[in-house]
């Protein structure tokens, strides 16, 4: 139907328009040389004034890094990527490191106000505490004072290095080792900022902890380092968002991600990724190689992913849980949307460990345009998780006839008395649902984004509130006019 | 208010509307009634501006405006209302924010202001009551595990909403008993006035009832052959469609 092609043609240019985050920002900065070998990764050590344990650790992930093979079994298609032509530290030129807001560039507050984040103090945004990392380099950390007289660590990873060596130390690498693959050993060689978070015994995080990843400069990567430890008894809910100009090249985005649950304890980890995706040819874009992985080490603790996937060129991501405490539940929570040339190949894996534990596995992938959606997810039951349940639910919607979706589930069980579910669903949005809507009022957009909204409604109500809005707009404005 | 003039369509290539004419006044009432396959559905699926229908003659005049040069859901905020033969389900779409974003997307076209959730809540409550309908309706997700009777019941309720200036009822009796049949007959009735003009497509007598029409059209193989007072109904049930339009 004519109608139809003309809706899609709509969607490719709304999405080519609508990524009102494509903006770069001027500002003088300071780059490592390209290229990547031993000098870059000592440099880079040296820029952040690391003690000798670190960059013997960096060194060593280095030199398993140069061992590895890229993976490709993922079912993402990408050019070979030439690791010596990029850079792998870029920062905003600052005369010494601020000692407080005032003394980071205006230009600076300007970025991250532009993007909806306001970090000075009469604009902060309510109950939320952010960490902005731009580049390579954390830029500002709001209401640290009031974390700290909780006895809560809020800082860079950089910061956390040089005031909490032992936590780092202790911590760093134990969920997410250095030979874990190829991207998590480059990062541990590389990494240059990112967040550190400490809540100690039994404490509740008064406020939603937040850091704001913004890549702005060209040819460089990024590859930030978060580690969050919630000791016994603790609870804390952090958010990430990311953001990055439009730009005709690929750049890469190599994370690494590890959280530790204590005893008791619970981390809620919300994302919303909205990296630049490319235009509708599939030029530029972000690569997005993440790892992420968090440990229930304690009884009873439970580590809950949620995360909003509408941006990036490639998606390459599983956030997992281990779970080794008796009784501890691991959650994943996914809505991943890919538009035009996009592709996704993202999901989880479930290790159950200890006894009892319970996994909920929920995973909504939406295809428009040419996009490419893959749920590859594992379900691993070792022979003493005796009672370990999981849940997994797969749903898929495509939009258009040109997109496709994958649901690639691995279940391993070798315990008689666990019990592991999956359903999976594929469906499309109907003629008849969108004309339902235009009768009753509605434009095709707004059709759309309420089709789309309720089919990730399981997913958008583990969302904190202020996120929830977020990710209905970002959902809405990824798919506008589209149509199956 | 509605003016159709030699209206003709085709469905793949397929003649299915040839040649309508009919006139529906402001606040009145007129029943098109037809065998299987004489062109309802198609009729009231051009009205309301569904894809998938080629229109390749005639005009249609909704309230002095070209209907046929208008969008769906212009046709909607213009106060034109289909309730479906087969209303849709909707997952995961709650029916209070579906009904509000409707009739906020209405209202705004109108230039009206919007309503916030509590003032929809308060005026669907309004709605529900004067209907006899439970408030679980509103709670549930869009028709989604709903009778046949309910979903049709969730048709007359976002009428009530939206208030339009014309409602097309597509076969609304069609798999309803007759308790529901009422209800959706006083739905309809309760809102009769100068206001309100309605074209109620069906198969057969019984719906009209409860709906007494101002006038009947009897539609044969895409054409309207006769048109009458509400007595020409009876005489349709009686007779049958092929005496009739002899």
């Amino acid at each position: 139907m004519p109608a139809v092609s003309e809706t899609i043609e709509t969607v490719q240019s709304v999405q080519e328009g609508g990524y009102k985050w494509g903006f770069e920002t001027d500002i003088e900065m300071e780059f490592a040389p390209k290229g990547l070998n031993e000098a870059i990764v000592r440099f880079i050590s040296r820029k952040k004034n690391e003690p000798e344990w670190l960059l013997e650790w960096r060194l060593k992930a280095f030199a398993l890094w140069r061992k590895m093979e890229e993976p490709r079994w993922a079912a993402v298609n990408f050019p070979p990527i030439d690791y010596q032509d990029a850079h792998y530290y870029a920062a905003p030129k600052q005369k010494a490191a601020p000692k407080s807001l005032d003394e980071v560039d205006p230009e600076l507050l300007r970025t991250y106000e532009k993007l909806g984040i306001p970090l000075r103090e009469q604009e902060r945004l309510q109950g939320i505490a952010v960490d902005a990392v731009f580049d390579s380099v954390s830029v500002a950390t709001t209401f640290k004072e009031r974390l700290e007289q909780e006895g809560i660590i809020f800082c860079s990873i950089s910061e956390a290095v040089q005031k909490h060596p032992e936590l780092v130390r202790e911590y760093l690498g134990s969920v997410v080792p250095q030979a874990d693959n190829f991207f998590a050993a480059l990062n541990s060689a590389v990494f240059t900022d990112g967040s550190f978070v400490y809540i100690p015994k039994g404490v509740r995080c008064p406020m939603e902890l937040s850091t704001y990843f913004r890549i702005n400069a060209r040819s460089t990567g990024q590859f930030e380092r978060t580690l969050i430890i919630a000791d016994a008894g603790s609870h804390v809910s952090y958010l990430e968002g990311c953001t990055a100009p439009m730009r005709d090249e690929n750049q890469l985005h190599a994370a690494v991600v590890e959280l530790v649950a204590l005893d008791d304890a619970t981390i809620k980890y919300s994302t919303v990724q909205n990296w630049y995706p490319g235009d509708a040819e599939g030029r530029g874009g972000i690569y997005n190689f993440v790892t992420k992985r968090g440990a229930c080490r304690g009884a009873r603790s439970k580590i809950s992913w949620t995360q909003v996937e509408t941006g990036s060129a490639i998606t390459w991501k599983y956030p997992s849980c281990i779970l080794q405490g008796d009784d501890s539940v691991g959650e994943f929570y996914s809505v991943a949307i890919t538009n035009n040339r996009q592709q996704a190949d993202t999901g989880t894996k479930m290790f159950h460990i200890g006894r009892n534990t319970r996994s909920t596995i929920v995973s909504k992938g939406i295809s428009a345009g040419r996009g490419q959606n893959t749920y590859r997810g594992l379900v691993k039951i070792s022979p003493k998780a005796h009672g370990a349940r999981n849940f997994t639910q797969c749903d898929s919607l495509l939009i258009g006839d040109q997109c496709g979706a994958h649901t690639v589930p691995y279940i391993e069980n070798r315990c008689l008395t666990a019990k592991v579910e999956h359903e999976a669903t594929t469906s499309r949005i109907a003629e008849d649902q969108l004309f339902y809507c235009r009768q009753r009022g509605l434009s095709e957009e707004e059709a759309v984004g309420l089709i789309v909204n309720g089919f990730c409604r399981e997913v958008l109500k583990e969302l904190p509130m202020e996120f929830a809005v977020e990710a209905q707009k970002l959902l809405a404005i990824s798919l506008e006019g589209s149509v199956g | 208010m509605l003016k159709i003039e030699g209206l003709t369509a085709e469905v793949e290539g397929r003649p299915i509307l040839k040649g309508i004419d009919l006139e529906v006044p402001a606040g009145e009432v007129h029943a098109v009634m037809g065998p299987n396959g004489s062109g309802k559905s198609t009729l009231s699926y051009v009205l309301a501006g569904r894809e998938g229908y080629e229109i390749t003659g005639g005009r249609v005049t909704f309230d002095g405006r070209d209907l046929l040069a208008m969008e769906p859901e212009e046709r909607a905020a213009a106060g034109l209302f289909l309730a479906f033969q087969y209303p849709v389900e909707l997952p995961g779409v709650g029916n209070a924010n579906f009904l509000r974003t409707a009739l906020n997307a209405v209202r705004r076209a109108r230039g009206e202001p919007e309503l916030d959730a509590m003032q929809f809540l308060k005026l669907a409550r309004a709605k529900l009551k004067a209907l006899h309908m439970s408030e679980e309706m509103i709670k549930r997700n869009v028709n989604v595990g709903f009778s046949g009777g309910e979903k049709k019941r969730n048709e007359v309720l976002q009428m009530a909403l939206l208030e339009p200036k014309l409602a097309i009822l597509d076969e609304t009796d069609s798999g309803l008993d007759i308790d529901a049949l009422k209800i959706v007959a006083d739905g309809v009735n309760a809102m009769r006035g100068p206001g309100f003009s309605a074209l109620v497509i069906t198969h057969y007598q019984r719906l009209l009832d409860h709906i007494v029409p101002d006038r009947v059209h009897v539609l044969m193989d895409g054409r309207i052959v006769k048109s009458g007072p509400a007595s020409l109904a009876l005489e349709l049930e009686a007779e049958g469609y092929a005496k009739v339009a002899a």
